[in-house]
């Protein structure tokens, strides 16, 4: 099987999981007055989360660009650091125009399945955006079109679709290596102190899984140290 | 809002997230060599994923109790090594179908 049809299937679960997520933002875009065509465009220039929720926040604003930018910036800093991460495990002809080009779909969950693979090629990364890119797009659509006509259960169930595939990476990795345990426990506290304690939980959600995450991964790294013939 | 302002609103929200992951990414050619880099960046991504997944996930549904069975019926698949597609699936059926029991049991 090459390495385009591979990225596709494991793109799967990532496509699942995007069409409930952008179908709720399409909802919520038209509730708060964009067309559907708006709220498409958004999605399939942007493709993040929790960026593409708090802007349309923003939007409902005139004239608050400087507010657009700082947000942004502040939410989606944690992409800087995945860009980074998976830099170091690109293979030899992925680089240039392709880095620009395929750097477009570094997502939280696209970063994390090519990160679990051992060499990323660019057909392989061009493969697992694929599905999502089209989920992200056409679930945005249906919700702003649809609105509340898919069955409400489907929708609830499908948003486990993204945290089931988190854990399906993160568990092995633990079984393999203790170390992991350890930043896993870490960042797991740490998030949860900052969505519960006050003040903390202030911080926007896409800002303290950054703090959270860096915090966990240099106490981790300081602590157990990988060996170079490891990594 | 105006469509001219909605492009300008557009470009800086597409804009500023797309140089935020492809500037690292097209910039960083050379391999790292510090070790502490190095396990930092080993590292990273099972911090990020834990983080963005607890608690977040038992607000993603509509009970608490469905999301706990996803979660608990992922862990449980993962532990045995079965394929991302399958753990995935197998936790929204699993929200599914508590979520069909509890409607039941409700109603």
């Amino acid at each position: 099987m090459n390495s385009y049809m591979r990225g596709l299937r494991y793109g799967i679960p990532i496509g699942l999981g995007y069409l409930s997520v952008s179908f709720t933002f399409g909802i919520m875009a038209v509730s708060y007055g964009l067309s559907w065509w708006q709220a498409v465009l958004i999605s399939m220039t942007t493709v993040t989360s929790a960026g593409q929720f708090a802007g349309i926040g923003v939007m409902l604003h005139p004239g608050q660009y400087i507010e657009m930018l700082i947000s942004q910036l502040t939410i989606n800093i944690r992409y800087s650091f995945m860009s980074i991460s998976l830099s170091q495990k690109v293979d030899s002809k992925f680089k240039g125009i392709y880095r620009w080009l395929l750097g477009f779909m570094m997502t939280d969950e696209i970063f994390a399945v090519a990160s679990s693979e051992q060499n990323v090629t660019r057909a392989f990364f061009a493969g697992l955006s694929t599905l999502p890119y089209l989920g992200w797009t056409f679930g945005t659509l249906i919700g702003a079109l649809l609105g509340n006509i898919l069955p409400h259960r489907l929708m609830s169930a499908l948003s486990l679709a993204i945290y089931g595939m988190f854990v399906a990476i993160v568990v092995p990795e633990m079984q393999r290596r203790k170390s992991v345990i350890f930043a896993v426990v870490m960042a797991l506290a740490l998030s949860c102190m900052f969505y519960y304690m006050p003040f903390l939980k202030q911080i926007s959600s896409g800002l303290s899984i950054s703090i959270c995450a860096i915090l966990a991964a240099v106490f981790a790294a300081v602590l157990f140290p990988i060996k170079e013939e490891e990594t | 809002m105006e469509l001219k302002e909605f492009f300008i609103y557009l470009f800086i929200l597409s804009g500023s997230t797309y140089l935020i992951r492809a500037v690292p990414f097209a910039a960083l050619r050379k391999r790292i060599e510090n070790r502490f880099v190095k396990s930092f960046l080993y590292y990273i991504p099972y911090a990020v994923l834990t983080a963005m997944t607890i608690p977040a996930i038992f607000y993603a549904t509509d009970y608490r109790v469905s999301a706990a069975a996803g979660l608990f019926v992922s862990i449980a698949l993962a532990m045995k090594g079965k394929s991302l597609t399958v753990v995935a699936v197998a936790a929204c059926v699993a929200v599914f179908l508590t979520e069909s029991v509890l409607a039941l049991l409700v109603v």
